[in-house]
C-alpha cells in the first residue's frame, strides 16, 4: 500500500469512504509517524489511543453503513490552546502544566463530531505568545525545513502555532487545528510551506480555547492544502451560544464553491504593504502571484491601506492589554500551579505563583497590559490604539469598494534560525507587519505556499477577504495554489 | 513617556509578579524599547474617531432565563470545578488564612 500519511484530509476521508483503507489503518500509519519525530518536538502529548478509538468508531460506522462525517476517519493534531477532555491543556505554559480538563472546547468537540480522532496535542508559543515556538516551557519546535546551504541550522517553524505547522509539514498529521491572534496560523504555515487559514472573527467558537486577546483570538485549520483547509473550517466553525462573540450565521457549503476560476473578481494589492527594504525573493514570489491570479482571470488593482504602519504598534497596545486581564485568572487558586512560600499569605501566594508559572514572554506582556491600561495612561495608550484599530478597519472598508480579495505575502522573510531573534522582543514583533492589519479588522486571510526562495526555503502569499467572504479568500488561494505547483516535499532528516 | 525601575515595580505589584531584582533591571530596557515604539501612534489624526469595540458588528445575546439552561455552563457542576484545584477542602477551594 502507499504511505498514507501521504495523504491529505480529502483524499482520506475519500479513500476510508471508498474502502480503499481503513480508518485504523491511517491512524497507525500517523501514529508511527508521530512517535518517530521526537526530534522535532511538535507534540506536547501524543494521544494514539484516542486516535485509534475515534478511527475503530468511524471504520465500524462504515461496516454498518452509517454517514461517516466531514472528516470521518481523518486523525489531525490538536493545537494545546484548546481544552480536550481529560488530556492535558497546557498552553505550553508552567502555570497550566498537568491542567487536565473536564470538559471539550466547542471547536474540538465539533471536528470529533465530525468523525476525526486526536493524534495529540501540539506545542505552541506559551499562551499563544511569541512567532517562532521559542517561548514555550515545553521547549522548542523545530522546523522540518532545513537550509540548502549545508549549514544544518535549526529553524524556527514560527508560532504561535509552531506545533502545527511543522507536524503538518513532517507528516505527522494530514492536518491540525491552529489559533490566530496576530498571524499565528499564517505566519507559521508560511515558514513551513503549509496553508492556513483564520476565518472571520467570530466564525469558529471561542469557547474552551485558553484566551489570549479575545477581540482577536480566532480559530482555523492548517493543512497541507486549500482544499483540506476548507473542508475542516467547515468542520470548525458555526454558531455557539457559549461565545457571546460567535456570529449567528450558518456555515456555507465552501467546498462545494471552491473555484479557481478568478474571471471577474478584482484583487487589491496595497502600497503600502511593499515597504524600504523589502527581501528580494518574498517581492519577487509577490509579483508572481500577481501574474498567477491575472492569468487566472482577475483584474490587478492598487489600492490604499494608509494606516498600515500603525497596525503593529497598535496591536501591542490592545494584545497585551487584554492578555493582561485574561491572564488574571491564573491566580494558584482554582487550577494549575501554586506556589506558596512558607509562611505566605495569599497575596505572596498569587505573585510567587504566577512568578514561578509564567515565561519571560507572557510577564513582559502582562506587564505591558498592566501599565497601558492603569490610571492615567489608559487614554494616551489604549483608547488611542482602539481608535486607531477602528481607521484600519475602515481602510479594509474602503479598499474593498475597489477590489474582491487582497494579495500580499504573509511575512518579511523566510524561516529564521532558532534563536536568532530571542534577544530582541521587538524585532520577533516586526515578523507579523503583513499578519497583525487583518486580525485588527477581524477579516478573513490566509497563507498559501508559493515557492522557494534561493535559500530553499518556503514563502507563503497571503489572501485578505471581506469579512464573511472565506469562499473569495479560498478561491483566489486555490487558484495561488494551482499555478504555484508548491510540492511541499522536504528532505526527513529526525 | 519612559519607565524606570520603581515604575516597573509598582506594574509588576498590580500585575501580581513577583520580580526578582535582576529580573526587574532587565525588564526596564525591554519595556522602554516597546512603549518608545508604539509611541508613534501618536502621530495619528484621530480626531472625532470612535474607538473599536466589536470588529464585527454583532449584538449581544441574552440567554434564555432558565436555570441550567446549557448544562455544560449551568450549576451542580462543583466536583468537576474542584476537579483542577491545587487544594479543595470540604467542597470548597483552599486558600492561606487570609484573616489578620
Amino acid at each position: 500500500m502507499a504511505d498514507l500519511t501521504e495523504l491529505g484530509v480529502a483524499a482520506i476521508r475519500d479513500g476510508v469512504a471508498n474502502g480503499d483503507f481503513s480508518a485504523v489503518e491511517v491512524a497507525e500509519a500517523f501514529n508511527a509517524n508521530v512517535a518517530a519525530a521526537g526530534e522535532l518536538n511538535a507534540f506536547i502529548v501524543a494521544t494514539p489511543d484516542a486516535a485509534l478509538d475515534a478511527a475503530k468508531a468511524t471504520d465500524a460506522k462504515r461496516a454498518k453503513g452509517e454517514a461517516l462525517g466531514k472528516m470521518g476517519g481523518v486523525p489531525i493534531g490538536m493545537k494545546d490552546l484548546f481544552a480536550t477532555r481529560g488530556v492535558q491543556t497546557s498552553a505550553a505554559s508552567h502555570i497550566l502544566e498537568g491542567f487536565t480538563p473536564e470538559y471539550e472546547s466547542t471547536v474540538s468537540q465539533k471536528l470529533w463530531d465530525a468523525g476525526a480522532g486526536m493524534l495529540g496535542k501540539l506545542n505552541l508559543d506559551q499562551f499563544a505568545m511569541g512567532s517562532s515556538n521559542e517561548t514555550s516551557h515545553f521547549g522548542n519546535v523545530v522546523n522540518p525545513w532545513k537550509r540548502n546551504d549545508g549549514s544544518d541550522a535549526a529553524l524556527a517553524p514560527g508560532g504561535s502555532s509552531g506545533g502545527s505547522s511543522a507536524a503538518v509539514a513532517a507528516r505527522l498529521c494530514p492536518a491540525a487545528t491552529g489559533t490566530d491572534t496576530g498571524g499565528s496560523i499564517r505566519q507559521p504555515a508560511a515558514f513551513t510551506g503549509i496553508t492556513g487559514i483564520k476565518p472571520t472573527y467570530g466564525r469558529c467558537s471561542r469557547w474552551g480555547i485558553v484566551a489570549f486577546a479575545s477581540s482577536l483570538d480566532q480559530a482555523g485549520p492548517m493543512a497541507r492544502d486549500v482544499r483540506d483547509c476548507t473542508i475542516m473550517l467547515e468542520a470548525m466553525a458555526g454558531f455557539d451560544a457559549k461565545d457571546s462573540t460567535s456570529l449567528e450565521l450558518p456555515v456555507p457549503d465552501w467546498e462545494a464553491g471552491l473555484s479557481a476560476d478568478m474571471k471577474g473578481k478584482r484583487v487589491g494589492i496595497p502600497r503600502e504593504y511593499r515597504m524600504d527594504g523589502m527581501d528580494a525573493d518574498v517581492a519577487k514570489s509577490w509579483d508572481d502571484g500577481i501574474a498567477w491570479l491575472k492569468d487566472a482571470g482577475a483584474e490587478i488593482v492598487e489600492i490604499n491601506l494608509p494606516h498600515t504602519k500603525y497596525a503593529l504598534p497598535a496591536y501591542y497596545i490592545i494584545a497585551p492589554a487584554e492578555a493582561s486581564s485574561n491572564l488574571a485568572r491564573y491566580d494558584g487558586v482554582r487550577y494549575g500551579l501554586r506556589d506558596l512560600p512558607e509562611g505566605a499569605g495569599l497575596q505572596d501566594m498569587y505573585a510567587a505563583t504566577r512568578a514561578a508559572g509564567f515565561g519571560a514572554e507572557v510577564k513582559r506582556r502582562i506587564l505591558i497590559g498592566t501599565y497601558v491600561l492603569s490610571a492615567g495612561f489608559y487614554d494616551a495608550y489604549y483608547t488611542q490604539a482602539q481608535k486607531v484599530r477602528t481607521l484600519i478597519s475602515h481602510d479594509f472598508k474602503n479598499a474593498f469598494n475597489e477590489c474582491d480579495v487582497i494579495l500580499a505575502p504573509t511575512c518579511p522573510s523566510a524561516a529564521f534560525a532558532l534563536g536568532e531573534k530571542t534577544n530582541d522582543p521587538l524585532s520577533m514583533y516586526l515578523n507579523d507587519v503583513f499578519a497583525v492589519p487583518a486580525s485588527l479588522a477581524g477579516l478573513p486571510a490566509m497563507s498559501v505556499p508559493a515557492g522557494l526562495n534561493r535559500e530553499g526555503l518556503p514563502l507563503g502569499l497571503q489572501l485578505i477577504g471581506k469579512a464573511f467572504d472565506e469562499q473569495g479568500v479560498l478561491n483566489a488561494g486555490l487558484a495561488l495554489e494551482q499555478a504555484a505547483g508548491f510540492s511541499g516535499k522536504l528532505e526527513k532528516w529526525w | 513617556m519612559s519607565v524606570d525601575t520603581e515604575t516597573v515595580a509598582k506594574i509588576a505589584a498590580l500585575a501580581r509578579i513577583k520580580l526578582g531584582e535582576d529580573e526587574l533591571a532587565g525588564m526596564v530596557p525591554e519595556l522602554n524599547a516597546i512603549l518608545g515604539w508604539v509611541e508613534q501612534l501618536g502621530e495619528v489624526d484621530v480626531t472625532g474617531i470612535e474607538p473599536m469595540t466589536a470588529v464585527i458588528e454583532n449584538t449581544l445575546r441574552l440567554r434564555a432565563d432558565a436555570i441550567n439552561a446549557d448544562p455544560l455552563t449551568g450549576g451542580d457542576r462543583r466536583d468537576d470545578i474542584l476537579a483542577n484545584a491545587p487544594v479543595a477542602e470540604h467542597g470548597f477551594f483552599g486558600v492561606p488564612k487570609v484573616i489578620e
